[in-house]
C-alpha cells in the first residue's frame, strides 16, 4: 500500500452514489480494466455535476475521489473498483458513519487498488474542498493525515485491523497467498 | 450470557467457535460458492495464476450463467466461453462443481436456480459474486455477495474474512390483502429506512404472517436485503421451508445418499432447532409492520428507497411493463400476474416482457397455461435471463421512456438510456399497469 498519495481531487457530494453510476452494467461485458475505466462515472448526472469525471477522450485527471454517504451502494460488480482504478484514482474518501456499501468497500480492500478512507461526519470534505484541488494524504500512521496545499492538516478516521493488514499485502489474493507460504514453512 | 441469533450462531459454526459476536472479525468456512458469467472471469484467473488451477477440497460449487445469456453480444459470448471451459476443467478434475449451462437447456436465473435445484438448505455459509446472494436467507442459510477477487480466494481457499453483523429484527404480524405481496413488504421497509437503513446489518424477517409467506415471497424479501444496504437477509426455517425441501427431494429424484452429500454437508445437521434465533438474542433494531394495513406501492426513480403508494401517484403513463428476475420472475410470481392478465389486454403502446427465471419456470408456465394468458393479454416472451433487469438486453429503454418493474433497482441508466425512468413494484401492480397503461395497484 502506497503511504502518500498526492494528487487532484474530484468532488461527488451526492448520497447513495451506486455501482451502476461507477460503472454501467451496459459495460459489464468486459472485464478489461483500461476498457472499463473509459466508462468510469458516466452515467452520473451532468446537471449536477458540471465538471464531468473523465475528459473528452477518456482519461482522468483526478487521484482521490471525495463523495457523499454510502458510496457504491447496489450491485457486487468490482467493475467499479476496477474502473476507478484504472482511471488513476487511488483513494475514496466517504464521511462517517455511513461512508461506503459494505461490497464495495471489500473489493476496494480485496482488490487492493483504491484505498476507501473515511472523514468524521462534521467535516463535510465537499464543503472544504474543490474539484481540481492538489491535496495529499499521509497514510503512515494509524490516522491517515489529508493536507491541502499551505493549509491545516486533517485527521481522517483510523484505517485499521483486517482491512489494514490486506491492503498492506497488496490485497486479499497476495494475503491468502503470504498466509499459505507461511503455513508451509 | 446473552442468547445469539441465527446469523451469529451460523457464523459462530463455521469459524469453529462457541459464539461470535457483531463486530468481530472471523474467517469463515464456505459451503457454497455461486459463480455466473459478469463477475468470474478475473476469479477464474486468480485460480489458475495464483492458485495452481486447484480449487478448495470441501468446497460446493455452483456455476449458473444468467446475465447476458443466451450470449448477447461477441464479448459476452467470450465470458461465457471462459466459464465453460473452467467447469470443463474443474469437472475433469473431480471438483464439486455443478454447472447450469445453456447447453441443455436447464439453466437460469442464478438466485432462482441454486434454490430450485435443491442447493440452498438451513445453516449454509453461501457466497455468491453477485449482490443480491442474500436471496438465499429465505431458507435459513447466511448468505452475501462478494466481489470477483474475493471469489477467486474462495474458490482456492474455501474461506473468506467477514465482519459479524449485528441484526436488524422485522417482525409482521396480520394477513396480506389480496393485492399485496411480499416486494409491497419490503419497498414498505426501505422506504422507512432508506438504502443505508440496514447499512451492513443482518435483516432477520419473523413473525406470525411470515408463516404464511411461501418460500417464492420470502425469497423475494431475502433478496432485496442489499437495496437497504444489508449484509444478508434471513428467515429461521420452518415447516414451509422443511415442506419445499422435502418436495425438491422428489422432484430431484435424489437417492438417499446423494441428499445427504449435497443437502446435509457437515455443517448442515438434519435437525435445523440450533438455526432460530435465540429469545434473548441482542437487536441492532426491532421494526414491526402490520400487513394487513399495507397498500400497493411503488419505489419511484432513482432509488428503491423512493416509495410512494401506487394510488398517489397521478397519471404516469408506461411504455414498459417488466415482469421477472430474480426478484419477480419466479413461478408464483407469473401466477399473480397472470390472475390480473388472464382475459385482458396490455392498453395499447405498452409493451410487457415476460421473462421467466429458469427454463423449469418457462416450462411449467406453458404446462400451466401461463403462457397463453401471457400471449393472449399481448406480451412478449424471453428465454430466462437477467436480461434487461440490469440494463443487459432483451428490453433495453431509450431516452425518456418509462417503465414498471417488478425487478429490484431503479437507478439512474439501470434499465437502458441515462435518461430512461424505472419504477419497482409487485408482479401484480406491474399487470395491472400493463392493462391499464399508466401505473397503478391491482384491486383488492
Amino acid at each position: 500500500m502506497k503511504l502518500t498519495i498526492e494528487g487532484k481531487v474530484y468532488v461527488a457530494r451526492e448520497d447513495d452514489i451506486n455501482t451502476d453510476l461507477i460503472i454501467p452494467a451496459r459495460y459489464l461485458n468486459t472485464s478489461d480494466p483500461k476498457e472499463l475505466a473509459k466508462h468510469a462515472m458516466e452515467d452520473l448526472d451532468p446537471k449536477r455535476h458540471q465538471i464531468p469525471f473523465l475528459n473528452r477522450d477518456g482519461s482522468c485527471d483526478y487521484k482521490i475521489l471525495i463523495t457523499g454517504k454510502n458510496f457504491g451502494c447496489g450491485s457486487s460488480r468490482e467493475h467499479a473498483v476496477w474502473a476507478l482504478a484504472a482511471a488513476g484514482i487511488e483513494a475514496v474518501i466517504a464521511p462517517s458513519p455511513v461512508p461506503f456499501a459494505r461490497i464495495f468497500y471489500r473489493n476496494c480492500i480485496n482488490e487492493g487498488g483504491v484505498l476507501p478512507l473515511e472523514c468524521d461526519e462534521s467535516g463535510k470534505l465537499g464543503d472544504y474542498l474543490k474539484t481540481g484541488e492538489s491535496i495529499s494524504i499521509d497514510m503512515s500512521e494509524e490516522r491517515p493525515v489529508l493536507t491541502r496545499a499551505n493549509e491545516a492538516k486533517m485527521l481522517l478516521r483510523p484505517f485499521t485491523g483486517i482491512a489494514r493488514e490486506i491492503m498492506d499485502a497488496g490485497g486479499l489474493t497476495a494475503y491468502n497467498k503470504r498466509k499459505l507460504t507461511s503455513l508451509l514453512q | 450470557m446473552t442468547g445469539q441469533t441465527i446469523t451469529e450462531k451460523i457464523l459462530a459454526r463455521h469459524a469453529g467457535k462457541d459464539r461470535v459476536s457483531p463486530g468481530d472479525t472471523i474467517e469463515s468456512t464456505v459451503d457454497t460458492i455461486m459463480m455466473h458469467d459478469v463477475t468470474s472471469k478475473v476469479a477464474i484467473d486468480i485460480v489458475n495464476n495464483d492458485f495452481n488451477g486447484r480449487v478448495a477440497d470441501d468446497l460446493e460449487i455452483v456455476v449458473t450463467p444468467d446475465h447476458y445469456v443466451p450470449n448477447k453480444d461477441i464479448k459476452s459470448a467470450k465470458l461465457y466461453q471462459q466459464l465453460k471451459r473452467f467447469v470443463d476443467k474443474q469437472i475433469a478434475e473431480g471438483a464439486n462443481i455443478r454447472a447450469y449451462m445453456v447447453e441443455g437447456g436447464d439453466y437460469g436465473v442464478c438466485h432462482v436456480m441454486l434454490p430450485e435445484k435443491g442447493h440452498v438448505i438451513p445453516g449454509k455459509v453461501i457466497v455468491g459474486g453477485d449482490s443480491h446472494t442474500c436471496t438465499y436467507g429465505a431458507w435459513g442459510a447466511f448468505s452475501t455477495g462478494i466481489g470477483s477477487t474475493e471469489a477467486g480466494n474462495v474458490l482456492a481457499t474455501g474461506k473468506l474474512w467477514f465482519r459479524v453483523p449485528e441484526s436488524m429484527k422485522v417482525e409482521v404480524t396480520g394477513e396480506f390483502p389480496g393485492n399485496v405481496m411480499a416486494k409491497d413488504l419490503f419497498l414498505r421497509f426501505v422506504g422507512d429506512v432508506g438504502v443505508d437503513g440496514a447499512w451492513y446489518k443482518a435483516i432477520e424477517l419473523c413473525g406470525e404472517a411470515v408463516k404464511n409467506m411461501s418460500m417464492d415471497e420470502r425469497s423475494t424479501f431475502c433478496n432485496m436485503a442489499i437495496e437497504a444496504g444489508a449484509k444478508s437477509g434471513i428467515v429461521a426455517p420452518d415447516i414451509v421451508t422443511a415442506g419445499h425441501l422435502i418436495n425438491l427431494d422428489c422432484v430431484l429424484k435424489r437417492s438417499d445418499e446423494q441428499r445427504h452429500k449435497l443437502l446435509r454437508g457437515k455443517f448442515c445437521s438434519t435437525n435445523w432447532d440450533w438455526v432460530r434465533s435465540d429469545a434473548d438474542a441482542q437487536y441492532y433494531e426491532t421494526r414491526k409492520y402490520d400487513v394487513s394495513g399495507l397498500e400497493p406501492l411503488v419505489a419511484c426513480p432513482d432509488l428503491p428507497s423512493n416509495v410512494k403508494p401506487a394510488s398517489e401517484l397521478g397519471d404516469i403513463k408506461i411504455d414498459q411493463a417488466y415482469i421477472g428476475g430474480c426478484t419477480g420472475g419466479k413461478m408464483e410470481d407469473f401466477e399473480a400476474a397472470a390472475q390480473i392478465l388472464y382475459g385482458k389486454r396490455t392498453a395499447r403502446g405498452v409493451r410487457l416482457l415476460i421473462v421467466p427465471s429458469t427454463a423449469d419456470i418457462q416450462r411449467k408456465m406453458v404446462r400451466q397455461g401461463l403462457y397463453d394468458t401471457f400471449m393472449d393479454a399481448g406480451a412478449v416472451f424471453s428465454a430466462p435471463t437477467c436480461g434487461a433487469c440490469l440494463g443487459g438486453y432483451m428490453g433495453i429503454l431509450a431516452p425518456g421512456e418509462v417503465a414498471i418493474s417488478s425487478t429490484n433497482r431503479n437507478f439512474r441508466g439501470r434499465m437502458g438510456d441515462p435518461e430512461s425512468f424505472v419504477y419497482l413494484a409487485s408482479p401484480k401492480t406491474v399487470a395491472a399497469s400493463a392493462i391499464a397503461g399508466c401505473i397503478t395497484g391491482a384491486k383488492k
